[in-house]
């Protein structure tokens, strides 16, 4: 019964999505103020349906309704609770209920934060999330339904969650990276608004700038997540492998990463103005492309779902309508827009394009990258993988480029820059950072390499420009205390993201340079060394867990004959028709250094003897701690008061 | 005028990526022909993953073999490996060239997923895949029991592959004399 509810609320939340879509549009082509203004509570109910739905599918889960398919193929009896709950996003059809779910509850959030916004703009943004909504009921309902049921003979057993799934990461990595997806429609529907309208100023941007900069956020932390767990669920001992559904979270954060910097410019200065509403429509048509590439299996990866290639005809369809219908508009309307504002070469604008066009030829590699398997199959090339040599080859080269000119766009003025000026403002930070270059190369890694060296003066090229910045910004203040308080929360935001970018580069090219490995027979009382450690191996135990028996070894790493750590990396069978080998990594975990403990195969029947593959990583947790710093910039601008919108300005 | 087709141009572009991927819903993997069906399998000299001996060309002969391209960057590679695995059991004779990889973790690779080839090429700069005119990977060489190519496969090897083409291909060329 609870299922059938379920499945109702869904079909409700369609309708209303229906009407949403089109309502509000009505109302201001009749400028009927009622209609227009029904596209608020339209959006809440869309949300509290979805929400109904969602809650319905949960519970089938907790109470192991095996009658329900889904939850038959995607749950079992002994899953222990946390799971059984992050298992309903654990496949298709829930993940897509959960993307539906997250757009209806940034729809009900845009309807309340938003209702002191023009009420013209305000119908037509939600009028167009309330038309991505019904594209995407239609496909779930259509060929995704989440409440199929198993009639007659429902099983007695479900088949089990993917134990790579068993995870802390996956409860959390899903939401938060479909919160950033999704959120970028938001933008979306914001640039699809102000080209309806035709009056293109710069107060959109001002109304996007904090919902992009939320999505940004979430879509930040989301793919973070996605390589840490990546890093100690795979047991490959890497954080990225240029995967297609990684490249498909990856492009939609190189556009949006444009978009925010894009927007502060139309925002502030009036220009840039149709390259602006273009970068949003890309940034939310890469996210849609990506659950195309994730969804219809053209690709394959290690991510891919069950494929269908009926699924694959419905969201090409949708995605046809969605980004065919935006950028036909954009055709028709955006010769209109105009910017009257002169700039020179030399300022903040100019740099700020530089910046959009690095990184929208990144996300241009990236593309093609992912996308070439596909072409050289439609062009009968055969079906093959691009690897990480051609990402590498272009992405190191132009993330290089792009941190070198990043100081330069945030400390240039707008409009123009006088020349002595500029010379003033990199002379010092160049000489600091050709200083200290060596210095802190050798000190970190240990080691002469070019490599090292070239990426530490990068770093230090953006930090020393940060922090400078920031003096010279708080130079008038009274005392050093009142200095944190003279710039703005959006200031900071920009000090942070930069400051993050920067750690997160030094940490990438770093445990690039410097992670050994080592594979190693291993059994009870044999110690191996690497790097100047020494790993021995204690004792195998057999451990059974609430769903899977292990074989796990206790290591003791030694340091100079100290002991430092003791890891209990696993090998885990699990119970269910499956029965699936999991590794699970030993990891000691620090800022500088981990250290990093897998189980191969046993080497002989007895299971005593074991290959296992250790693994020094340093820096590595640098990539992640600059994606949080990233994220936490971002978080900094939301709180910013000049994005609080509390008088009506009706347009 | 051409200021505003300028404005088109995304449009035209996004035609183009759907057009692809429209058509891409249809494909399939299928088999390719080669330049080098029925030729000798190009000269080389190579050591194996598993040891330092020096390999020829000469040692691709006497039986019928899948020469399979791979390298631990190749996403599809992962996918293949189970079915190569079960192949290996079946008594099929699979010689891996392993292709533009880094050693330590070929090694590791086959450690962890097993190994259901008879020896690993290392072919660390791409030479022989060069001569082979290999894409990417994976692909796969069916060579006869003279050390000639008969046959090539493009793409991840799966059930329907090897029963449909492949197996049919080997099967005969066992039988040749």
């Amino acid at each position: 019964m609870i299922p059938e509810l379920g499945h109702i609320a869904l079909i409700v939340a369609l309708c209303v999505s229906f009407i949403l879509g089109l309502l509000p549009l009505l109302g201001v082509a009749r400028n009927n103020r009622v209609w227009m203004l029904s596209g608020q509570s339209l959006s809440v109910l869309m949300f509290l349906m979805t929400t109904c739905s969602f809650a319905c599918l949960s519970y089938a889960f907790l109470t192991d309704d095996f009658s329900v398919r889904y939850v038959a193929d995607n749950s079992n009896t002994l899953l222990p609770i946390q799971y059984k709950f992050s298992a309903v996003w654990s496949a298709h059809e829930g993940s897509l209920l959960l993307w539906v779910w997250l757009l209806t509850a940034w729809t009900a959030a845009v309807a309340w934060f938003g209702r002191f916004l023009p009420l013209q703009m305000h119908a037509r943004v939600l009028a167009v999330l309330g038309l991505i909504a019904s594209g995407f009921f239609l496909f779930t309902l259509l060929t995704s339904n989440p409440f199929a049921r198993n009639f007659p003979f429902p099983p007695a057993e479900g088949a089990d969650l993917n134990p790579l799934l068993q995870d802390f990461g996956l409860v959390i990595h899903p939401p938060v990276l479909y919160l950033g997806y999704v959120g970028f429609s938001v933008a979306f529907a914001f640039a699809i608004s102000a080209l309806l309208g035709g009056r293109l100023d710069a107060s959109w941007a001002r109304w996007a700038r904090p919902w992009t900069m939320a999505a940004w956020m979430f879509l930040t932390l989301g793919i973070a997540l996605g390589s840490w767990w990546a890093y100690y669920e795979l047991g490959w001992g890497g954080w990225w492998f240029w995967d297609p559904v990684e490249n498909a979270s990856f492009m939609p954060w190189l556009t949006g990463t444009a978009l925010i910097h894009s927007l502060a410019v139309t925002e502030k200065r009036g220009v840039f103005k149709s390259w602006t509403v273009l970068l949003a429509i890309f940034t939310f048509s890469l996210s849609l492309l990506g659950t195309f590439l994730v969804r219809s299996g053209v690709l394959t990866s290690v991510h891919a779902f069950a494929t269908d290639p009926e699924r694959g005809y419905f969201i090409l369809a949708f995605l046809g309508l969605v980004v065919g219908g935006s950028l036909s508009l954009f055709a028709i309307k955006a010769p209109e827009l105009k910017s009257i504002v002169r700039f020179d070469w030399v300022s903040r604008e100019v740099s700020l394009l530089l910046n959009n066009l690095v990184l929208v030829v990144v996300m241009t590699i990236v593309l093609l990258g992912t996308l070439y398997p596909l072409i050289a199959d439609a062009l009968q090339l055969g079906k093959i993988s691009v690897g990480p040599p051609y990402f590498n080859f272009f992405f190191i080269p132009l993330m290089f480029l792009l941190l070198l000119i990043l100081p330069v766009g945030s400390r240039l003025r707008w409009k123009s820059t006088r020349q002595r000026y500029l010379a003033n403002l990199f002379k010092k930070p160049l000489f600091i950072a050709l200083i200290l270059t060596p210095a802190v190369s050798f000190v970190a890694t240990g080691l002469w390499l070019w490599q090292a060296l070239l990426a530490t003066f990068l770093f230090n090229w953006v930090v020393i420009h940060t922090v400078d910045d920031w003096f010279f910004q708080t130079r008038t203040a009274s005392s050093f205390l009142a200095r944190f308080r003279k710039p703005g929360l959006s200031y900071y935001s920009m000090f942070f993201g930069h400051l993050g970018i920067a750690v997160c580069a030094l940490g990438i090219a770093y445990t690039a340079l410097l992670s050994q490995e080592k594979d190693v027979r291993m059994e009870a009382g044999k110690h191996q060394t690497l790097g100047g450690y020494e790993f021995v191996f204690e004792k195998l135990e057999q451990v059974q867990g609430p769903n899977y028996f292990a074989d796990r070894a206790t290591v003791t790493i030694y340091q100079n004959g100290e002991p430092l750590a003791e890891l209990k990396p696993e090998k885990r069978r699990y119970f269910s028709g499956r029965g699936q080998m999991m590794t699970e990594a030993g990891i000691r975990a620090g800022l500088f250094l981990d250290l990093y403990v897998a189980m191969g195969e046993p080497l002989d029947d007895s299971r005593q003897v074991w290959a296992m593959r250790l693994y020094l990583k340093p820096f590595v947790r640098c990539v992640w701690l600059g994606a949080l710093i990233m994220a936490l910039g971002a978080c900094m601008s939301l709180l910013d008061k000049r994005y609080r919108f509390r008088e009506v300005a009706e347009g | 005028m051409m200021k505003k087709l300028f404005y088109f141009l995304p449009l035209v572009f996004f035609f183009v990526l759907a057009a692809f991927l429209l058509k891409g819903l249809e494909l399939d993997p299928s088999a390719m022909p080669s330049a080098l069906i029925d030729k000798p399998v190009p000269s080389f000299q190579l050591d194996t993953l598993e040891s330092d001996t020096v390999m020829t060309e000469k040692d691709l002969t006497s039986k019928v073999l899948l020469l399979n391209v791979w390298a631990t960057w190749c996403v599809s590679c992962r996918i293949e490996h189970p079915y190569l695995l079960k192949m290996a059991e079946t008594g099929v004779n699979i010689v891996g060239l392993n292709y533009k990889d880094n050693d330590e973790q070929a090694r590791a690779w086959l450690a962890e997923l097993g190994n259901p080839y008879l020896f690993n090429l290392r072919d660390n700069n791409g030479k022989l895949g060069l001569d082979l005119g290999v894409f990417g990977a994976p692909e796969t060489f069916v060579i006869d029991k003279r050390g000639v190519i008969r046959f090539r496969h493009v793409g991840v090897i799966d059930d329907r592959i090897w029963t449909e083409i492949l197996k049919p291909v080997v099967d005969q060329l066992t039988s040749e004399r």
